[in-house]
């Protein structure tokens, strides 16, 4: 596929979407190591291809279901910035006002639906709001992401198959980056590919090269349009490499060198670079200015996320419950 | 008034709900041509259609992540889980998302989720079908726990609990289904959180959940013969727990039994018992009693069912022993 049948606008929004979710990342990174963010934190660098390549066959209106390493998620349905690092630092003007954290985040309004901690646990709940669209008489799509160590929990199964037999808007998208927290795929799974598991649940399995923002954006789109129009779930598989550790601090004991460095030439930012500069959508330049602007834009978000107060403590037990309309 | 079996209670709550509100609908195994296991849903099928009273897979933890997703998008599941036994299976679903998604996400989202599971023993149905597990549940903050005990509260309470915003688990009793009471012609609903004086007396408090209120029914008529004049106070609502009316009600009696059907150990009664020891222990003349079942499975087998349940025959003893 060329990045010219996109159109200059999306191939570019595509690019600086990879861009955002890779800077993001890094900064939250960065400023969780100096341990100006609590908790722990999940990164997806080297993974950004799949969320932006899916997420640009979405509207506002349709939903996507997070994971825990889903920052570039986030950055491809739209999110505000300034309120999810502002969530990453437990602040008030998170998305979630802090109760989430970045393990957990949720934004309603861009139709982000909210991670969760337990792996796998998100696959159901994004069925129930395929469902609910379906109730409705909506043509919106819910996608959601999921790790290939989530295909192994029984949700998994459960969920691809109540989404088959009753048919729901919905595209399963695996990022598969070959570890399960600590464990490489070959030690938990026999088959080669997810997808394959498509053919239990009588549904399309398709595996692509998630490191290829072009590939993702393709075969997502015909997930999304089968979907939109009534015609069911896909299984749709990225394979994608993880950079870094399950969690940011990972000493990676488990995980021969070579590997981890190996990785790197996967990078789908230079990769789809070079694209767009071979087609002269894009020169060296204005990709220079645009990861600047990028840099700039985080660099303001940090800022704000900063400067934002933390919770009041006597709101422990607001919220609990539904107290009234907000 | 008319008189109706507890099952068809539930039933007129349903088939009211779903032709009041059409965001209303049913998820469940067999829920719809089988009409539920215990026939609960007699009739909704052919009412309301497969598109709201949906049959699914028996895919427990499935079911009510669908649920969990269908209300975060603005419907008003009413999922039934056939057996509250099953409810082990879809734990991560109720505990750490269905009640944790309000307050988690900043309260983006309104979770108005009930979820209907019969509980309790009786007819040897066994180890996997006659549990009564209702403290695990009233121990997660965001979940409200209803537990009723006549047929005019559990028309009512489920009613209530299908307009509350929050996620709430009913639980009936299986033991209680072709339990025969008066509910109004009319409409009526019955606020969630008030506990109820199913019979007023003035020696010692009986507080009873579920079936036990029966029970304790059957024990206070014996006492009454005895000269022991018994009041028994039905929460209906563990969570939220309506502490003054028990509170009340222990002041005036200063004796009192906590009484349920599930196993005595970590029960509901011990955290009545808390509350009542916090608050009103000066009030108290002899030490709690707790009647409960035993710390063992159920079995199947008859004699070991007879001797594993309280009944008002173990309430009556508990209650001998407080006035003692």
């Amino acid at each position: 596929m060329k990045a010219a049948s996109l159109g200059k606008q999306k191939a570019i929004e595509l690019y600086t979407n990879m861009v955002k979710a890779r800077v993001f990342d890094e900064r939250a990174m960065e400023l969780f190591t100096a341990g100006n963010i609590p908790g722990f934190i999940h990164v997806g660098i080297g993974q950004e291809a799949i969320a932006v390549g899916v997420c640009a066959h979405l509207r506002k209106t349709d939903r996507i279901a997070n994971t825990h390493r889903g920052h570039s998620q986030l950055v491809a349905k739209g999110s505000d910035l300034k309120r999810a690092m502002a969530e990453l630092f437990g602040k008030e003007a998170g998305f979630c006002r802090g109760r989430a954290g970045s393990m957990h985040l949720a934004d309603k309004d861009t139709g982000v639906i909210g991670a969760s901690g337990i792996v796998g646990a998100s696959l159901p709940i994004a069925a129930g709001f395929a469902l609910a669209a379906k109730y409705r008489g909506l043509d919106d799509v819910t996608v959601c992401f999921f790790g290939e160590g989530a295909s192994n929990e029984g949700t998994f199964h459960e969920s691809l198959n109540m989404a088959s037999i009753w048919q729901l808007p919905i595209v399963y998208c695996c990022e598969n980056n070959g570890w399960a927290q600590f464990t490489p795929q070959s030690m938990t799974t026999k088959v080669p590919d997810i997808a394959i598991r498509a053919a239990s649940y009588g549904i399309p399995g398709v595996t692509v090269d998630g490191d290829d923002v072009l590939a993702v954006y393709e075969a997502a789109g015909k997930s999304v349009e089968r979907a939109r129009k009534g015609n069911g779930p896909t299984l749709l598989e990225c394979k994608t490499h993880r950079w870094f550790g399950h969690y940011v601090g990972d000493p990676q004991k488990y995980r021969v060198i070579d590997d981890i460095e190996g990785v790197r030439k996967f990078d789908p930012i230079p990769r789809f670079e070079a694209t767009l500069i071979g087609e002269k959508i894009l020169t060296p330049e204005q990709a220079e200015k645009i990861k600047a602007d990028v840099k700039a834009e985080i660099d303001e978000a940090v800022k704000f996320a900063e400067a934002s107060p933390l919770p009041s403590a006597d709101e422990v037990l607001k919220d609990v419950y539904y107290e009234g309309a907000a | 008034m008319k008189q109706v079996r507890c099952i068809r209670a539930i039933t007129e709550a349903l088939q009211e709900e779903m032709a009041r509100d059409e965001n209303v609908f049913i998820i469940g195994e067999d829920v719809g041509a089988g009409d539920g296991a215990f026939s609960a849903t007699r009739g909704l099928l052919q009412q309301f259609g497969s598109k709201r009273v949906i049959d699914t897979p028996i895919s427990e933890s499935g079911i009510m992540g669908v649920a969990l997703g269908a209300a975060a998008a603005g419907l008003r599941p009413v999922v039934e889980i056939m057996f509250m036994d099953f409810l082990a299976v879809c734990m991560d679903q109720v505990v750490n998302q269905i009640a944790k998604a309000r307050y988690l996400f900043g309260a983006q989202y309104t979770i108005p989720l009930t979820i209907r599971t019969p509980g309790g023993a009786g007819g040897s149905a066994g180890a996997h079908h006659s549990q009564c597990l209702e403290a695990w549940f009233a121990h997660v903050p965001g979940l409200k726990v209803v537990m009723p005990s006549t047929v005019y509260d559990v028309k009512g309470l489920l009613k209530a609990s299908i307009r509350d915003e929050n996620p709430v688990l009913f639980i009936e009793h299986k033991g209680l289904y072709s339990m025969k009471g008066e509910i109004p012609e009319e409409e009526y609903i019955i606020p969630i959180g008030k506990a109820d004086i199913k019979r007023e007396g003035k020696d010692v408090t009986v507080v009873a959940t579920s079936k036990m209120v029966i029970e304790a029914m059957s024990a206070a008529e014996k006492l009454a013969a005895e000269g022991i004049s018994v009041e028994i106070v039905d929460p209906r609502t563990i969570s939220p727990l309506d502490k003054a009316t028990i509170l009340a009600s222990v002041k005036k009696t200063g004796h009192v039994v906590i009484a349920h059907e599930a196993v005595k150990t970590g029960g509901f009664g011990a955290e009545i018992a808390a509350v009542i020891a916090e608050e009103a222990l000066d009030w108290l003349d002899a030490p709690i009693q707790r009647v409960g079942a035993p710390f063992a499975p159920l079995a199947f087998s008859k004699p070991l069912e007879t001797a594993y349940l309280p009944n008002a025959a173990s309430i009556m003893n508990a209650v001998k022993t407080v006035l003692s």
